[in-house]
């Protein structure tokens, strides 16, 4: 979790000063909430047998940590300390009702797909902890740019793990209005007298915690001051 | 034998290490020299008497172990391909077209072992050369009993792909030889189970069966399902309901699945797991060794039997009837807890574990096998099921013994 605090700075600072910046970049890799804050992972592990399911949670987590933060941190000097919780649960609440309706109204047959999991965009330990830690102390503009850096990483992961599930696990990625991308031809598959078959345990549940696993183990071989001493 | 090691020891040596030329391939170098010659490693510290086994020594009588098992195997391909393209009967000799039939076996296993041992050694030395340690020797077993538990026409390149996952995400990843928390072969296999469902259940137990059915040349009445996908079919049916009757008369005697043939192995199954037999002559190198546990093995055979006299009494269709004996010597039972649930490294560490460890893993291996007909080979299941339930096991057993030795203390100190 982030050590941010309320930094009583008067001076004007622009909003893409090289600590702001930061606030964008940091979220992608040295403290990608996924990765190496492990929250979110429920959702993670979830939605992403296909890139289409990963992107729409994305733009949906993306929508809501954005609307969050910058509402939260617009209220923080009047939220009362003690009920701040349920006042930033309302928030999210009532964000994730707007992304639920639109997706119910412009695309429901990806809304059935993610079915309770843009629901349980309230309960994202990502969405939650970053208005606890940073949009509570911290002016909107900053607020906003927090956001959207902790919504990427979260989004460039979903994404990694989605590419290699559907195009291992389903052979083709579909996208709505691109249509199906295809990788092989067909004859290489074994019902068409070809050697190749889709790996099924990829669509299954444990090979995305198991890609997951490999992006940490790649991503701490590579940023060595991931990795803690003991 | 003395002038060769001193020539090596001389002259090749030098190459690898210090400024050696190939100095690179130190690690392959050590690999092969101390697989070949007895290691001339002292003790620095502590015991100086040493028993002369070491892990590769261990792991080379495992291989010894598998021998009959691997040649029945062998033998077994063949006689099934010749029965089910009816060119023999099961009532010729066993040693009729013996060549053919260990030609064709050797057809298909000896690409298998290559495979395995091509992709796993080939992983090991890429990260032992990485990590600038010397080669463990944990594959040598691993890389044998990959091709033992794979079914006959298993497309090589899924062997691979399989080993490969095994031996990165089942070893590798938690710190290589003897960290491992699952067996690896096992998980070899688990991952073919649930990557590639079509190629590892059906008409693949038999060399080209699909082939010789496509052409119109296999035998009358020959399916080249297993015996535990044709009693799968009888889950959920009455128990002498046309379907059942069918099924148990392979399983009565003179039937192809008689308790006599599943006991010598003459059926249709993965490579080297048919043959009860095999396994038990196996067990006794183990056990005669003192490699193997006989407490992991009798118990699991115990456990297996156990839950089949449960079965029997329930009897609630004809899976549940077949005699606790025959459920033990059919599908993979005997060589899962001779060679798979005896693996030191993912098995139960104390004594009293041990028998824990086996007997649930028999228990659970009969349960899953006739509870869930999706997944007829309950053996694998079972033993990566306890092989993650192992150090639990150990956990208790230790608490319970602190706690034991705690209270005979309290008691003795009363006393004084």
């Amino acid at each position: 979790m982030s050590t941010e605090t309320t930094t009583a700075v008067e001076k004007k600072e622009s909003l893409f000063s090289k600590k702001n910046r930061k606030l964008l970049t940091d979220p992608l890799d040295d403290s990608n909430p996924i990765t190496v804050q492990v929250l979110g992972i429920c959702s993670a592990l979830a939605i992403t047998v296909q890139v289409q399911q990963a992107v729409i949670m994305s733009l949906a987590v993306l929508f809501v940590m954005i609307g969050g933060n910058v509402i939260v941190s617009l209220m923080r000097n009047i939220i009362p300390d003690r009920i701040r919780i349920i006042v930033q649960l309302v928030v999210i609440a009532s964000l994730v009702i707007i992304v639920d309706e639109v997706l119910k109204a412009y695309s429901p047959d990806i809304s059935e797909k993610l079915s309770v999991f843009v629901g349980l965009i309230i309960t994202n330990c990502i969405i939650m902890g970053r208005l606890e830690a940073f949009a509570l102390g911290n002016k909107p503009g900053p607020s906003m740019l927090d956001a959207v850096g902790n919504a990427m990483g979260y989004a460039w992961i979903l994404l990694a793990v989605a590419l290699v599930r559907e195009v291992f696990g389903s052979g083709a990625i579909s996208f709505p209005g691109f249509g199906q991308v295809k990788f092989l031809p067909e004859g290489w598959f074994y019902a068409n007298g070809g050697f190749y078959e889709n790996n099924n345990l990829m669509i299954l549940p444990p090979m995305a915690l198991i890609t997951v696993g490999v992006i940490i183990w790649i991503q701490r071989a590579r940023n060595r001051s991931l990795i803690e001493e003991n | 034998m003395k002038a060769l090691h001193k020539l090596i020891e001389e002259r090749v040596k030098p190459n690898f290490t210090g400024e050696g030329k190939l100095k690179r391939f130190w690690v392959v170098f050590d690999a092969l020299e101390t697989f070949l010659f007895t290691p001339g490693h002292t003790t620095k510290k502590g015991v100086h008497v040493r028993d002369g086994i070491d892990l590769k020594r261990t792991m080379f009588l495992v291989i010894v172990a598998m021998v009959p098992a691997l040649l029945f195997g062998t033998w077994n391909i063949g006689h099934q391909y010749y029965l089910s393209l009816g060119e023999i009967t099961t009532a010729d000799p066993w040693n009729a077209m013996l060549l053919d039939k260990l030609i064709v076996g050797a057809i298909k296993v000896v690409p298998l072992i290559v495979v395995s041992y091509a992709t796993g050694l080939g992983i090991e030395f890429v990260i032992a050369g990485m990590n600038g340690h010397a080669i463990n020797e944990g594959f040598l077993v691993s890389g044998m009993l990959i091709p033992l538990i794979m079914p006959v026409d298993v497309p090589l390149w899924m062997v691979a792909v399989a080993t490969a996952f095994a031996v990165l995400i089942a070893k590798e990843v938690f710190g290589g030889t003897g960290m491992n928390i699952l067996n690896v072969a096992l998980t070899a296999r688990a991952f073919l189970f649930f990557a590639y469902p079509k190629q590892m259940s059906g008409e693949i137990w038999i060399h080209d069966v699909m082939a010789s059915k496509a052409g119109g040349v296999l035998a009358d009445g020959y399916t080249g399902a297993t015996a535990l996908g044709h009693l799968a079919n009888t889950v959920g049916q009455p128990v002498s309901g046309e379907v059942s009757n069918g099924v148990m008369a392979m399983f009565a005697d003179g039937g192809m699945f008689s308790l006599m043939n599943c006991f010598i192995g003459t059926i249709p199954g993965s490579v080297a797991e048919t043959s009860a037999l095999a396994a038990l002559i196996g067990a006794a190198i183990l056990i005669w060794t003192g490699i193997g546990s006989w407490r992991i093995i009798s118990s699991f055979i115990v456990g297996g039997l156990v839950m089949g006299v449960i079965f029997n009494a329930l009897g609630l269709n004809a899976y549940m009837t077949i005699g606790p004996v025959h459920q033990i010597v059919m599908g993979g039972f005997m060589f899962g807890a001779v060679f798979m649930a005896t693996d030191p490294v993912s098995a139960a560490q104390t004594n009293t574990g041990k028998w824990v460890y086996g007997f649930l893993g028999g228990f659970f291996s009969i349960m899953i096998r006739v509870f869930n007909p999706a997944y007829p080979e309950g053996v694998m299941m079972a033993i990566l099921f306890m092989n993650v339930m192992a150090p639990t096991i150990d956990h208790y057993v230790i608490e319970a013994n602190i706690r034991r030795r705690e209270k005979r203390l309290a008691a003795s100190a009363a006393v004084a």
